[in-house]
Parts: structure tokens; C-alpha cells; sequence
């Protein structure tokens, strides 16, 4: 009924037939799109394997929250939610541009042909919904040219700016949104004059609707050429706007849906050096890492095609913030310009250029601290530290290695921990004469034995600062009665950064050594107080007893009753909480620590503007604070004024590595006297009610209480 | 180009606590971690590098017992074509010539273009370099900080001079050279590439095999010998400077002048 009056498969252009043209148009329109996506998966097929079509429910279950339910998107208001807008706006926009293609080679409104009612509903529907998009693209283009918000800005020595090419996308799909619109108005203008006809309804204010009222007084003529005009305009942008996506940021409308589904699913773990090959056989591989472009597996290449450049990734970086030469952003837009460049849609595809050297500096990959915060934010799930592992992995199997880096990994070999110090000494900091007598620390060596391991790892166990933490960590598990033990000189260091500062090998050597000797302490269970250490046992390492963190296990003894707290002594003092990334943003853990400071009677805490999981990293961890950053700040510095600026006094902690960044922070930034640091343990530790009522201390009692499975 | 690098495994100071043994004469060894000699490194790094450019092989060579083999893979695993480890009884508790006089037969086995040694052991006294030049009658340059090959038979070098200035040399070839640290940033060996080559063959040499009599080298022939060994007091610390604000001022710029660290 709608198609009462003329179609634009009744048009003809220049003598030739509507549907002849149209039909030219499509298939041409087709062949170029499907041969430039062909070109752009070359690459692809030649990249490295990586494994990525498991549990395709939990995949599901994810692509309907973060792409379609665009989930990370309100994390930046203003912008995620005309992102949202539009993103909705083109779901139902979909089934309008398809229809009308076909309209102009069949003539027939395909909604129609299923159900009139369906037609009418969807009519208003579409309406509106090209009337928020073109809204939406006018605010858009207003962004850039007027508010230009800092993340979009492109430094020079990253590239050119995109904003002309953001504009003329904007231009391109509100072209798209008005042709649309006109289409609907001129036609529903001529159903009204030609009279005796249902006229289709126009949702009020919507842009066909605006439109219709302007034509009111315009000719049959006019309104049939208007039409005519502007289908053919709608049919010619639309296929430009199919072929233009794949040569810039706009092709993440159609990668988005395979990359958020293909996304990595296992927050905390580091990619193996190549998929499918067992670690064994490492030793007999050519080259590891990624060197060149084609060493990138092919989903980290899909990430390169499907980065929207919104920047988010960058504004949340640590590094990018203190001026170090990383912004994860350009990691992302210097691979996709590499690839479009060396796997152009014209021409010989080339490979095998040195990334390092070439679109990226050594002090780049070096500068990142693992933090996650970048991935955090990414509303297409790109990854980053799987990618800068796999940089620092080739680059470490060609020896380019800086030198404040070579000492550490070398001690690491020789002595299992980065300073270089014994390990008959690993264990001295439970010899200190005042913490002897107040409690007792086993070494699991074969002659004593325990149900927990305490593990300690290199920086608690020797540096003189961060002992404080390992004896607090002790005397709370003692304090509770838990059975507990350390490994003393058969413990290693965890590898945890060695592994993401790529040290494959000598990583798989530390785990190795270290699982032998969990294993032989007979333990069943795991607590430490250092997250990077619960992050490697908990991720890297495999058949290992479950494990905790020490703020974990303190929240479940608060629960129990076991540990109680004597009120803060100054309740002037007001508290902040740093989030350690490896043990919020990597592992989830923002609540238990906030619990057991919350349990303690008295204390006022405050959260900083940057927390949980926008939390700002300390600086960075491990072998992390043995390099030296090109940097116009210290990363610390800035946390430490965010925990001034969010009113605290004491920042807390609960990893040895923030203890250290914030503590150089604090003297750094000058906020001495005004802000201190202290570690969970430590707090704890000092605030523990000793007296312990009723004599419940006896091991076997404990030992039941403990039975609970732990929360790993 | 092919070059012969002189290397030699010693306790690392960053990873020990270096103590006297109870008899006073010698460190305590049971605990200690050993790496490659650092300024041995550097030599092995500028090895790779000269041949990089300009082609030919690098050979590291060291003369001790069979632990010292760990070293040798090092630098092969840094990219050293081959390791030759030269061992014998006959030359234990040889003294710096010895050691120059074993290497000296085995440079003269093969046809070296060039030979480097590091600018002096950390245990030792950075003597092979220079006997090793003399006894094979080489032209000998210490202290080198940069190597220009300028054509097939002849080197451009500099040489560290105190106060951190530098002297231009050209040096013809075959000669031996002592390489100071900092010369280059050498290169990281991973534990991958270390087991990569944990397979590969590394030829021994003997006295007899190096034509070497067992009298020239050796304790029997070591004409300097150790005899004994001590930590030294700890000194006072820190010079503190006495005087006025001015006289103060000028005590240290006159220090620092006198230390090269100003001109």
C-alpha cells in the first residue's frame, strides 16, 4: 500500500532504469567492500595463532554486555552516551538501509511484505531513531571542533591528528541519516497530494517529519525529483561509507562485534609465547616475542583494525600521565597505520620490518607498568599487556635489554631474587631478636611441617623496609593460630614481572623451582601479603594449592570474630585505600580490604577520586623500580597528591611495591608530616585486639574454621 | 675479521658477600656465584659488533677448569661463533705470564686477525693483555674505548686517558687489544639462549695439544705468587669540608677540578 505511489525502482536516472543502476551499484558496491575486507585479512592469516573460539558462551554472555549492552561506554558520560545513541540508532537503523536497497532494485518494502503492522510500528521507530543519530553526529562534530577534548588530541611525535577524517565521517553518516529522511518526506508529501491515499505518518518532530513541513508547498516534480535525488544519494553514500570503514577508526562498526567476542577472557594471566607450543620446546624455537608485525597473532591485529581512537585507554595510563613515551592509544593507531601501509588495498603486500626501531622505541614498550588501567577502560576490549609482554619478549631473545634491567634478571639467575643477595639469607627477617620472641616463624624445609604457606617473595623477604610487612604478616597469621610456615632459601622469586618484563625462560625457571618446593612443604594452602606474588601463584603457576591474599584472609577472620581491633589513636586521622593493580584491577579484590578498614573502630576513610578500578598505579612494580623511566614525574607523585587532594593523611596499601613507590612519593611531592604510608598488614597488625578472649588460640580449633574453601 | 676473545669467569661482586676464608690467604668460595668477567663482556660485545660489519668470526677462549665452561656458553649464547676452553693440570696456580704463555701457544694454532682481553680481571691485575702482545711480538694498545676497523689492515682506536679525555691511535693488525668497560652497552643474555646452545661442542686444549712445556707455565713457573690476602679497614667517610661559606666554595672546585670533574 505504501508503494502506491512510484518507487525508486520506477525512477529513471540519466535514461537508465532504476533498478538496472541500483543493481550496478550494489554489486559494485559489494565486490569493492568484499575485496578490501580480503586485503585486510591478509595479514591476519599470516599472524601468529592464538586460540580464541573456547567457551563460546561465556563469549556470548560477553558480547551481550559489552557490545550490545555497551557496557564500559557510561564510563565516560558524555561521550558514551551519544555513543550509546548512535550505536542503537544504527541496530535499528540496519534493517531501514537494507530495506530501502532493495526497495530500489525490487520495489518492494520488504517489512510489508511480512506484516503491515510490523511496517507501521517500525516506521516512528526508524524516524526517531535517525533523527537521534543525525543529532547526535551535529553534537559529535560540535565536540570536536569546539570542546576538543583533550584525549582526542594526537602529540606530534605520534602521528597526525584525526580530526578531518572524525568530521568527515560525521558528515558521511549524517548525510546518510538526512537522505533517509528526505526520502520519507518527499514521499509521504506526494502521497498527500496525489490525496485518496493512506498517508504513511511521520513520528512528530522527527526528521522527516521537520522535512515534510518544509516541502508543504513544493510540486509534485519537485517532491518525486527530491526523492529521487536523495535515494540515490542515501544508495551512493551508503556503499561509500561500506568501502571508506575499513581505512580508519570507523572500521570498529564492523569489528567490533568479532573483537569483543574474541576478547581474552582471563584477566591476570599473560598470553604463552606462542600458542600452541608447549613450554618445553621453547628452547628449540628460532625467535620468540614479536619483532616484527607479522609476529602479532591475529587477534591482536583485529585489535589494531578495531580501535575507535577514542582515547580512553590513554587518558587512564599512568605512564602516558607523567609524560613517559607511552600512550597505549598510538600502540594501537601505529600498528593499524603499519598495517594499512604495508598491506595496502593496492598493491604487493610487504613484511618484516623491526617493530622496535621502527613505529615503536624501546623506552615505549619498556615505559608500561602493567597496570591494566587501558584495558580497563577499552569499550572494544583491546588488549595491551599481552601485546607489550610480547614486544619486551622479542626484544629481550635479541639481547636489547636496558642495562638497569640486566643486573637484576642476572641476579634473578644466579640467586633467584633481583638484588643479587643469598639465599641463606632469604629468611633473616624473621630473626630480628624483638620479633623472635613475640612470634615464631617455621622454615618448611622437610624437618617441620604446616598447613598454610606463607609466601613471602624477594622484596618482603630482604629489603629492611619491607620486612615490616613479612613480620605483620606473621604475627596476624599467628595471632589466629593459623599453622603456618615459610619456604626460607627455597623460596624464589615469584617471576611475576620477570614473565611480563619477558623473560620467558628464566620465569619458567623460578616457577619451576618454586612449585617443587611448595610441593615438597606438604602445605594446602597459600597466603601472601605481596600481590604480585598472589597474582603469579594464582595465574602463572599451575598445581599449586589454592591462594590468598593476607587482606582476603584478615576480612574472613573479622568475619569469624578472630581478629578484633582496638580503636584508631588519632581519630583526626583520615584514611585512603590505594587499590594495588594486581590486586583490584587484575584479581577483582577491592572490597576485602575496604572491609577490614572499615572494621576498625574509629577510622575515617575516604576513597580518592581514582579508585577500585580506575585506580591509578603506584608506579609500578618488580623489576619496574630498577628501570629508569624517561618521565617528567614520578608516577607515585601524582597518586600521592590524589590521596592529598581526597582529604587523607595515611594512605593505605596492601602490596610492598605501592609501600615503596608512595613512600619515595610522599618525600618527593613534599607532603611529609602531611601524608604517610602504611600497609595493611601493618595497620592491622598494630590495631589488633591482643587478649585473646576465652583462650581461643589452640591449633586444632583453627584448623576447622579454616576448612571453609578459600575464595580462589 | 676473525677475533679471539680472552674471557675469564670470576666471583661476582654484586651477588656476594665476598669474606676471607679461615686461613686468611684466600675468599670464602663455598657460597659464591660467579658471571663473566664484566670488561671480558664488553670485549666479546665489541667482538660481535666489529664482525657484524665487517664479517669473520669470534672465538672465546679461557684457561681453567671445566666450571668455566659456563662463561663460554654465555658468549656463545651473545652470539661467539665458537668456545675453546684450555685445560691442564700442568697449569694450575700459573701467574699472569703463564697465563699469557698458554694463550700465546694457542693464538699461535690459529690465525687470529685480532685478540682482545678484557682491561683487567676483577681478581686480577690486568697483566695477560700486555705479556700476551709481547710474546707473540703484536702490537699492544690498554684502555680502549672505541675500535674503527679502517680497512683490512689496520684499526682506529681511542684509548681512556685520565680526566676522561681520549687519545686517537691507529694500530695495524694482527695486534692484542685490553678493553675498557663502556666501550658499548653489551648485549642480554636470556636463559633461553644459554640453553640453546648448552648442547654444542666446546673443544678442550691441553698443554701437550698447545705445544706448551709444562715448566714454562704453572705454580712451578709462577715467579709471583699470592701470600696473602685481607680486607682493608674501612676508612673514614665523607671529607667534610671546614671554613666559610666562600673558602668551602673554593676547596671543592678545587676538588673536583682535581678529580676531572670539572674542566
Amino acid at each position: 500500500m505504501l508503494n502506491d505511489i512510484p518507487s525508486a525502482a520506477q525512477a529513471t536516472y540519466w535514461s537508465i532504469p532504476g533498478p538496472v543502476l541500483f543493481s550496478v551499484i550494489a554489486i559494485v558496491g559489494l565486490a569493492c567492500f568484499a575485496y578490501i575486507v580480503a586485503k585486510r585479512l591478509t595479514p591476519l592469516i599470516r599472524g601468529e595463532r592464538d586460540i580464541r573460539f573456547d567457551r563460546p558462551l561465556l563469549r556470548l554472555e560477553r558480547l551481550f554486555k559489552y557490545w550490545l549492552g555497551q557496557w564500559k561506554h557510561p564510563r565516560y558520560r558524555t561521550a558514551g552516551t551519544i555513543h550509546i545513541l548512535i550505536f542503537a540508532g544504527f541496530l535499528i537503523l540496519a534493517f531501514q538501509a537494507f530495506s530501502l536497497l532493495i526497495l530500489g532494485i525490487s520495489g518492494d518494502a520488504v517489512l510489508s511484505r511480512f506484516s503491515e503492522t510490523a511496517g507501521h510500528l517500525y516506521g516512528p521507530i526508524k524516524d526517531y531513531a535517525a533523527t537521534v543519530v543525525f543529532l547526535c553526529m551535529v553534537i559529535a562534530a560540535t565536540r570536536r571542533i569546539v570542546f576538543r577534548p583533550a584525549r582526542y588530541a594526537v602529540p606530534a611525535k605520534f602521528g597526525k591528528g584525526h580530526k578531518a577524517d572524525a568530521i568527515f565521517l560525521l558528515a558521511l553518516i549524517a548525510t546518510l541519516m538526512a537522505s533517509e529522511g528526505l526520502i520519507e518526506a518527499s514521499k509521504a508529501s506526494l502521497q498527500a497530494q496525489q490525496g485518496g491515499q493512506p498517508v504513511e505518518l511521520l513520528a512528530v518532530l522527527s526528521l522527516p517529519w521537520m522535512m515534510k513541513n518544509a516541502l508543504f508547498s513544493a510540486s509534485s516534480s519537485t517532491l518525486w525529483n527530491l526523492y529521487r535525488g536523495a535515494y540515490l544519494v542515501d544508495v551512493l553514500t551508503f556503499y561509500f561509507l561500506l568501502c571508506y570503514r575499513p581505512f580508519g577508526i570507523q572500521f570498529h562498526v564492523e569489528t567490533s562485534l568479532f573483537n569483543v567476542y574474541f576478547a581474552k577472557l582471563d584477566r591476570g594471566t599473560v598470553k604463552p609465547v606462542k600458542w600452541g607450543l608447549d613450554a618445553a620446546q621453547l628452547d628449540q624455537v628460532k625467535s620468540v616475542g614479536v619483532k616484527t608485525f607479522e609476529d602479532f597473532t591475529w587477534k591482536h591485529m583485529l585489535d589494531f583494525y578495531s580501535c575507535a581512537d577514542c582515547g580512553r585507554c590513554s587518558d587512564q595510563c599512568p605512564a602516558n600521565a607523567v609524560g613517559r613515551p607511552l600512550s597505549p592509544r598510538f600502540i594501537t593507531t601505529k600498528a593499524r597505520d603499519y598495517s594499512f601501509q604495508h598491506y595496502p588495498v593496492l598493491g604487493a603486500s610487504g613484511n618484516g620490518k623491526p617493530l622496535i626501531g621502527g613505529i615503536y622505541s624501546e623506552d615505549e614498550i619498556w615505559s608500561c607498568t602493567t597496570c591494566g588501567a587501558c584495558e580497563e577502560e577499552c569499550p572494544l576490549l583491546i588488549e595491551y599487556i599481552d601485546k607489550i609482554v610480547d614486544l619486551r619478549r622479542g626484544m629481550v631473545d635479541d639481547g636489547n635489554v636496558p642495562k638497569s634491567l640486566q643486573k637484576p634478571l642476572k641476579a634473578l639467575e644466579s640467586r633467584g631474587n633481583p638484588y643479587g643477595k643469598m639465599e641463606k639469607k632469604r629468611a633473616e627477617w624473621t630473626k630480628s631478636a624483638d620479633f623472635q620472641k613475640t612470634c615464631n616463624v617455621p622454615i618448611l624445609d622437610g624437618t617441620k611441617s604446616a598447613d598454610t604457606l606463607y609466601f613471602v617473595d624477594s622484596i618482603t623477604s630482604y629489603d629492611d623496609r619491607m620486612q615490616s610487612i613479612g613480620r605483620a604478616t606473621a604475627k596476624i597469621l599467628d595471632h589466629v593460630g593459623a599453622n603456618f610456615g615459610i619456604l626460607g632459601a627455597a623460596e624464589k622469586d615469584s617471576g611475576h614481572e620477570v614473565r611480563r618484563f619477558g623473560e620467558e625462560t628464566l620465569f619458567m625457571a623460578l616457577r619451576d623451582d618454586n612449585v617443587e618446593a611448595i610441593k615438597a612443604s606438604g602445605v594446602q594452602r597459600i597466603v601472601t601479603a605481596d600481590p604480585h606474588a598472589y597474582n603469579a601463584l594464582k595465574h602463572d603457576y599451575k598445581d599449586v594449592p589454592p591462594v590468598e591474599h593476607i587482606s582476603q584472609f584478615i576480612a574472613r577472620e573479622v568475619k569469624t570474630g578472630k581478629i578484633k581491633f582496638n580503636p584508631v589513636e588519632d581519630a583526626d586521622k583520615v584514611y585512603a585505600y590505594h587499590d594495588p593493580c594486581y590486586l583490584g584491577r587484575h584479581n577483582q579484590v577491592y572490597d576485602d580490604p575496604r572491609e577490614v578498614l572499615d572494621a576498625i573502630p574509629g577510622l575515617k576513610r575516604v576513597e580518592m577520586s581514582r579508585s577500585r578500578d580506575r585506580a591509578f598505579c603506584c608506579g609500578g612494580g618488580g623489576l619496574m623500580l630498577f628501570y629508569e623511566p624517561k618521565e617528567d614525574q614520578r608516577i607515585g607523585v601524582l597518586r600521592a597528591k590524589m590521596a592529598a587532594e581526597a582529604g587523607a593523611n595515611v594512605i593505605v596499601t596492601a602490596c610492598p611495591f605501592c609501600m615503596v613507590n608512595m613512600e619515595d612519593a610522599i618525600k618527593v611531592a613534599g607532603l611529609e608530616g602531611k601524608l604517610t604510608a602504611i600497609d595493611l598488614t601493618e595497620l592491622v597488625d598494630k590495631q589488633l585486639v591482643r587478649e585473646s578472649p576465652n583462650g581461643v588460640v589452640a591449633g586444632e580449633q583453627i584448623t576447622e574454621t579454616r576448612q571453609e574453601p578459600s575464595s580462589v | 675479521m676473525e677475533i679471539l676473545v680472552c674471557v675469564r669467569r670470576v666471583p661476582d661482586t654484586a651477588e656476594n658477600e665476598i669474606e676471607l676464608n679461615r686461613a686468611g690467604n684466600d675468599i670464602e668460595r663455598d657460597d659464591l656465584v660467579y658471571s663473566i668477567n664484566e670488561a671480558d663482556n664488553y670485549a666479546v660485545e665489541e667482538a660481535l659488533q666489529i664482525v657484524a660489519k665487517a664479517g669473520g668470526n669470534v672465538t672465546v677462549v679461557t684457561v681453567g677448569g671445566d666450571d668455566d665452561e659456563e662463561v663460554l656458553r654465555r658468549e656463545m649464547a651473545m652470539g661467539a661463533n665458537q668456545g675453546v676452553l684450555i685445560k691442564d693440570e700442568a697449569f694450575n696456580g700459573s701467574d699472569g705470564k703463564g697465563i699469557a704463555t698458554i694463550l700465546k701457544a694457542f693464538v699461535q694454532k690459529g690465525k687470529y686477525d685480532l685478540v682482545l682481553t678484557g682491561v683487567q680481571a676483577e681478581d686480577g691485575g690486568a697483566q695477560v693483555g700486555g705479556m700476551l702482545a709481547s710474546l707473540l711480538d703484536y702490537p699492544f694498545a690498554s684502555l680502549v674505548n672505541s675500535i674503527e676497523v679502517l680497512d683490512g689492515k689496520k684499526l682506529k682506536i681511542s684509548r681512556e686517558i685520565a680526566g676522561g679525555n681520549k687519545e686517537m691511535n691507529e694500530i695495524d693488525l694482527p695486534c692484542v687489544l685490553s678493553i675498557q668497560t663502556g666501550i658499548n652497552e653489551p648485549r642480554y643474555v636470556g636463559m633461553r639462549g644459554i640453553r640453546q646452545v648448552a648442547s654444542l661442542d666446546i673443544p678442550t686444549f691441553g698443554a701437550s695439544d698447545l705445544g706448551v712445556a709444562a715448566s714454562s707455565v704453572g705454580d712451578a713457573a709462577a715467579k709471583v705468587k699470592r701470600s696473602d690476602y685481607f680486607v682493608p679497614a674501612m676508612g673514614k667517610g665523607a671529607e667534610m669540608l671546614q671554613g666559610s661559606r666562600e673558602e668551602n666554595i673554593e676547596n671543592l672546585i678545587g676538588l673536583l677540578k682535581a678529580k676531572g670533574g670539572l674542566k
